[in-house]
């Protein structure tokens, strides 16, 4: 038998396959949001978005939810954003080509690997139990912004990166210290790098689920978060518990609350990538 | 205060923040160990990795985590299956196929499906995928591990074909050119030189991908039926080392022995990952330096 096909129809069939590799990858997501989007319309209303849970969490609103998880993230991102940026710097700043940077980068890379319920382990054990926060959003917070950590240093590091080595040397040249010309010059120019690179950030921590399963997520709080050592509802943590804990529940309020909280992650996301491709484009270097 | 001081004290904070990863690597593994060990003092290391029997609430309570490894094994090699092959061919296409604002596009969506949440994902497998599995195969639930290396493999997806996009695309051009003053077509260079030049960074990509799918848990927690007995086909309900964690910790005595052989299972799954990035970091590198 002759298999041996002309180097024209086999780069034909392989493009073919390619290309239909690559709808089979695409479809399912379009349709996952299509799906959440045509069954969860229904059940969003400004009622829905503003009011407490009713009837064991069969009727009524998401708000609780929709606030505890808007309280854990951006306390997360208020931790993680200093820290991760700073780190950035020294890695593409100061950091020289040593064995300690080395080990800084492994170390960025497995963080980056851990599991989240991992994270949510070692955030119970420490911030939970150690530290004596309890089940609260600051507790949740602190866990997250260990786990967005690497992200944010390698997005930022990316972005510090990017800005042209000769803008350093004109600033140094006029006699401004590392530090001046790292504030004033390589800072700014980074700033929309880090920026969207935060808002990716806290698109994919709103949505996370496990490290907060044992730090901060409460199946039912009566009333809206007080401090930073309440329980909350978070969004994720709902979604899961009325999808699966709660027999009988309205499919129209389980797809609802998908719905806000794929909107919510989505929006931010393709905010962040819109961004970037703008001012890629913008960018005069 | 004057300038040089202030330049001292931020450039210290600023070295401090940046050793600060490996302080959290050290703190994590060193936090999970104590209570690991912790663990195996008192059951013993050869009952909880060979232990078959995962019954925390029986009398006496048994801990072999074997189960739980095939479990998450079973679901892991499914998604591989299914994501490694699709994700390699997506990656070609967009990085060498695609026209530019296709490209773009087909970007954007690969990096949308990284931004779905995991739970969301969970969700919809329950009402659709879970289901329809159940029906077309014919068997008593579709919470098998089938279903859950399903999900698990769109999971990995976005791992898999944005890091194999960037090692294709990082392949030098001259490589290319000179497969073309060859003769060869365009299809014949992707598949024996472009493919070949970007192989450790592909590798590197399918093995973070995996890392990713080990380290699941939501999805898994919700798709995959979460019966921890050794199954017998990729056809049958299992729990996975993540979904354990998970399920289990809520209703754990604080500081008790199930709750200290839970930390076990995160040792685990840590030593996992950490050994499945440590290689993928190696050959990222190689891949750098290929190039």
């Amino acid at each position: 038998m002759n298999l041996k096909l002309s180097p024209k129809l086999s780069q034909k069939i392989a493009y073919t396959a390619l290309a239909i590799a690559t709808m089979i990858v695409i479809l399912p997501v379009l349709t996952v949001i299509i799906i959440i989007i045509k069954n969860g319309w229904s059940a969003l209303s400004w009622e829905f978005l503003t009011t407490m849970p009713k009837d064991g969490m069969r009727a009524g609103g998401i708000l609780p939810a929709i606030l505890g998880t808007l309280a854990i993230v951006s306390c997360a991102i208020c931790v993680t954003l200093p820290v991760g940026v700073f780190a950035a710097i020294y890695l593409n700043e100061y950091a020289k080509d040593n064995l300690l940077t080395r080990i800084i980068k492994l170390a960025i890379v497995n963080l980056a690997g851990v599991p989240s319920v991992v994270y949510g382990l070692f955030g119970l054990g420490i911030f939970v139990m150690m530290m004596g926060f309890g089940v609260s959003i600051i507790a949740g917070a602190l866990t997250l912004s260990i786990m967005e950590l690497p992200v944010i240093i390698t997005t930022a590091r990316g972005a510090l990166n990017s800005v042209p080595y000769s803008f350093r040397e004109a600033s140094w040249s006029l006699g401004v210290s590392k530090w001046q010309t790292i504030r004033r010059v390589v800072l700014p120019n980074a700033l929309p790098g880090i920026m969207t690179g935060a808002i990716l950030s806290i698109s994919r921590i709103s949505g996370e689920t496990a490290p907060i399963l044992f730090t901060a997520a409460a199946f039912y709080v009566p009333h809206l978060p007080q401090s930073m050592f309440d329980q909350v509802m978070a969004l994720p943590y709902h979604l899961y518990i009325i999808s699966t804990q709660i027999p009988n529940m309205p499919k129209n309020i389980i797809f609802g609350t998908a719905l806000v909280l794929l909107l919510m992650v989505l929006s931010m996301s393709l905010f962040a990538i819109v961004a970037r491709l703008y001012f890629r484009k913008k960018r005069k270097w | 205060m004057n300038g040089k001081i202030i330049d001292y004290i931020i450039e210290k904070i600023i070295f401090l923040c940046g050793i600060i990863a490996i302080i959290f690597v050290v703190l994590i593994f060193g936090f999970l160990l104590k209570e690991g060990f912790a663990f195996f003092k008192e059951y013993g290391v050869v009952n909880f990795v060979f232990g078959k029997y995962w019954y925390p609430s029986s009398d006496p309570a048994s801990y072999g985590v074997l189960a739980l490894i095939i479990g998450s094994l079973l679901v892991t090699v499914g998604a591989a299956i299914i994501a490694v092959p699709l994700g390699i061919m997506t990656a070609l296409f967009i990085a060498e196929l695609a026209p530019k604002g296709i490209k773009d596009i087909l970007k954007s969506i690969v990096e949308l499906m990284a931004a779905i949440p995991s739970v969301v994902l969970g969700f919809v497998g329950m009402v659709t995928l879970v289901p329809l599995v159940r029906s077309i195969l014919d068997i008593p639930t579709g919470l098998t591990a089938f279903s859950g290396s399903i999900v698990l493999a769109f999971m990995a997806m976005p791992t898999i074909v944005s890091i194999s996009e960037d090692a294709i695309r990082s392949v030098p051009w001259q490589y290319k050119e000179g497969a073309y003053a060859l003769g060869a077509t365009k299809w014949q260079t992707i598949r024996r030189v472009v493919l070949k030049a970007a192989m450790p960074g592909i590798i590197a990509a399918v093995m973070l991908g995996i890392g990713r799918v080990i380290g699941e848990t939501m999805a898994v927690l919700m798709v995959t039926g979460n019966a921890a007995a050794i199954p017998d086909s990729i056809f049958d309900p299992v729990r996975t080392l993540t979904a354990t964690i998970a399920a289990e910790m809520g209703e754990t005595v604080k500081g008790g022995l199930h709750y200290k052989a839970l930390f076990s299972i995160g040792l685990v799954l840590f030593l996992i990952t950490f050994s499945i990035n440590f290689i993928a970091d190696l050959f990222l590198n190689k891949n750098k330096k290929n190039c």
